[in-house]
């Protein structure tokens, strides 16, 4: 059988898989609709937000953002678990017993105004569909190669099919359909990384493998790297090169952001009790941190791969890979099968036929090059989201872990979307449709608006997904970075602060939200429409902060306004206050309230 | 009135729990991943130093850490003024 097939077996029996799941699940009612009855238990509730929360960034573009820079992109993994941490302590238990079913509902009673809840609705909006641009990217990607199709054509398969299960499943379908595609997800990233680190470290566990030995030289497999990679003019892999505040800036950007976004804190509103909420969100962390504390030993091991590929004969002096070698020598089908794509590219520039891999950038490398007749970087392409994927058959892996992969890979991307689109659609119909425009809407027609909205969403970012900001890990950063800025200080100051007034809340979103969303247009273009901007992340508008850190000091800036401006104005009422005394304590939460 | 007092006493024993879980969240990150990194170099793990384990794989565990011990002792607070879920 050949690989295409092989392919297709994978990712369509794990699609029926859902989709089958999803039409068992049928939601009935607005409230299984959006919460799915309150009966999920803490561990399944864990595992549904753990797929929800591991998308195309954690799963395709993480581990290859890691392997070409190193410890420098360290900021992905601290932050996109320890927001866990801040959600658990900060935010968790206390919206679970305010018992409503959105953000903005909690938002909106708080700050007892509607304006705050329609603010809340509009920062959610932005933030989950620059979002949903980074899953259509990994989407994209993993489509092309696998089924053999362009992006375009990957794309509109993918959201078609999430459009399929989101609609008509709604939250129950996702929280069932969810816990499958964990299980796709974590089996299809943790096989290969064991395989992989068998081969090089003798450790059936990757993560410990990463700190183990590299059996073909004997010396340990971090030093071997940046031995390798220094060798070739590349920064070494374990040192600290990039600049300290942009990268404390970022990992903080990524912490808030995950407390900020609405599809994960809404996985809290479903488990039965306040005790279970804090529960959750430990079992959520325990389920990511199995891929987490494996990708970045998928990066480290992928990259001596890549290098070892590229010099097999040893390093410089050995010579480097020949051309023919790239044609006929079954291990390099890879890079054929990639070139396709137009994600992967080489050149050989010096006509010795042979493809010189290096960093053509150093000055000791120039020298290098200039004795030894090269005219530059070889490997003149190699798209960072696609080294996940490739990694399998980097290293030579049978057939069906590369199926598998790809099974994984859109498992990943395809869940965040739903869970996205669902927090769409429920801030449209709910908050917007029934909260602020007609309250007197039918239960039937809150549901088709739901259904309509989550499609409207799904088609507008399709289209922006065509024409990414930046590999899809930077895009879903950038999401981040504004759910931190408008949502995670007004939820946080909701219940911590009975100082804060309507006023104040919105003054501190709106601030918050659009400083951060014009930073990010300065230097991803307006909208991010391509050419559009007056900065780039190189040489960024303010020192050495970059749009992907910018969340950290949007957050910033909507804590001071809020509190300047509630200092101004009308303190607020007692009822208010005594609502934020009831929502710190546990006791007396029942079921969610519809209104 | 003394139903408020004891929220008072359960919400600042709260927050001081949280605050020490919050420093420890910071030190390992924030700390010994990033800032407090040079001064941690001397201790090498697998190839490289404690630093560069604490940011790839060390903080997450004791992020998980902290939850579980965070779920445990408010469950158990929770119970002790009177304010758990019947």
């Amino acid at each position: 059988m050949d690989q295409f097939t092989i392919n297709l077996l994978f990712v369509g029996g794990s699609f029926a898989l859902y989709i089958g799941i999803a039409i068992w699940a049928r939601a009935g009612s607005t409230s299984e609709f959006y919460a799915a009855g309150r009966g999920v238990h803490p561990v399944t509730n864990g595992m549904a937000t753990a797929a929800d929360w591991m998308s195309a960034a954690s799963f395709i573009s993480m581990a290859g953002l890691i392997a070409f820079t190193g410890y420098d992109n360290s900021s992905f993994l601290m932050g996109w678990t320890g927001g866990y941490v801040l959600l658990a302590l900060l935010l968790a238990p206390y919206l679970r017993k305010f018992g409503k079913f959105t953000v903005s509902e909690f938002i909106g009673d708080r700050f007892y105004s509607q304006t705050a809840r329609i603010v809340a609705v509009v920062c959610l909006i932005v933030a989950s569909t620059t979002y949903v641009i980074g899953q259509m990217t990994g989407v994209g990607v993993a489509f092309g190669r696998f089924l053999e199709v362009d992006n375009t054509t990957g794309l509109l398969i993918g959201a078609c099919v999430v459009f399929a299960y989101a609609v008509f499943g709604g939250m129950k379908g996702v929280t069932y359909t969810q816990v499958a595609q964990y299980v796709v997800l974590i089996t299809a990233y943790t096989i290969p990384a064991v395989f992989i680190s068998l081969q090089l470290t003798g450790n059936p566990i990757p993560g410990l493998g990463l700190f183990g030995d590299d059996v073909a030289s004997g010396m340990p497999l971090l030093t071997k790297l940046d031995q390798v990679v220094t060798e070739l003019g590349f920064s070494s892999y374990t040192a600290h090169h990039a600049d300290t505040l942009n990268m404390v800036l970022f990992t903080l950007s990524l912490m808030i952001g995950t407390a900020g976004l609405p599809h994960v804190i809404m996985r809290f509103f479903t488990v039965p009790k306040v005790s279970d909420a804090r529960w959750s969100a430990g079992w959520a962390l325990v389920f990511i941190a199995l891929l987490y504390i494996t990708a970045p030993a998928v990066g480290a091991m992928a990259r001596l791969n890549i290098t070892d590929m590229m010099w097999p004969n040893g390093g410089i002096e050995g010579g480097a890979v020949t051309v023919e070698q790239i044609a006929d020598d079954p291990r390099y089908d890879w890079m054929d099968t990639w070139q396709k794509t137009g994600l992967l590219g080489w050149e050989d520039k010096n006509g010795d036929g042979k493809i010189q891999y290096y960093n053509d950038k150093n000055a000791n490398m120039q020298a290098v090059a200039e004795e030894k007749g090269w005219k530059g970087n070889e490997l003149t392409n190699f798209n960072r989201d696609i080294l996940v994927l490739a990694n399998p058959e980097i290293a030579n892996l049978p057939s069906w872990v590369i199926g598998l992969v790809a099974a994984g890979g859109l498992a990943a991307a395809l869940s965040t979307a739903a869970g996205l689109l669902l927090a769409i659609s429920s801030a449209v119909s709910h908050d917007l449709i029934k909260g602020a425009i007609n309250p007197q809407i039918s239960e039937r027609a809150e549901l088709l608006s739901a259904r309509i909205a989550m499609a409207v969403a799904i088609a507008i970012a399709t289209y922006l997904g065509l024409n990414p900001p930046g590999f899809a890990a930077q895009t879903v950063a950038l999401a981040f970075g504004l759910a931190a800025a408008s949502i995670f200080p007004a939820l946080m100051m909701g219940i911590f602060s009975t100082r804060i007034n309507n006023t104040g809340a919105v003054a501190g979103m709106l601030a918050g939200l659009i400083v951060t969303l014009v930073y990010i247009f300065l230097h991803k273009g307006w909208f991010f429409i391509p050419g559009t901007n007056s900065f780039t992340d190189a040489d960024p508008l303010l020192g050495p902060i970059k749009s992907t850190s910018f969340g950290a000091i949007g957050a910033a800036v909507n804590f001071a306004v809020a509190y300047v401006v509630a200092g101004m104005t009308k303190e607020t009422p007692q009822a208010i206050k005594d609502l934020v005394e009831s929502v710190r304590i546990p006791r007396g939460a029942g079921a969610a309230q519809d209104h | 009135m003394s139903e408020n007092s004891s929220n008072n006493a359960y919400w600042s024993a709260n927050m001081r729990i949280i605050v020490v879980s919050l420093i420890i969240w910071a030190l390992v990150s924030f700390g010994f991943g990033i800032l407090l990194r040079p001064l941690l170099s001397g201790i090498s793990v697998g190839g490289t130093d404690l630093g560069f384990w604490f940011a790839q794989q060390g903080s997450i565990l004791v992020f998980l850490a902290i939850i579980f011990f965070y779920a445990w002792r408010m469950n158990r607070l929770d119970r002790e003024h009177g304010v758990d879920e019947e």
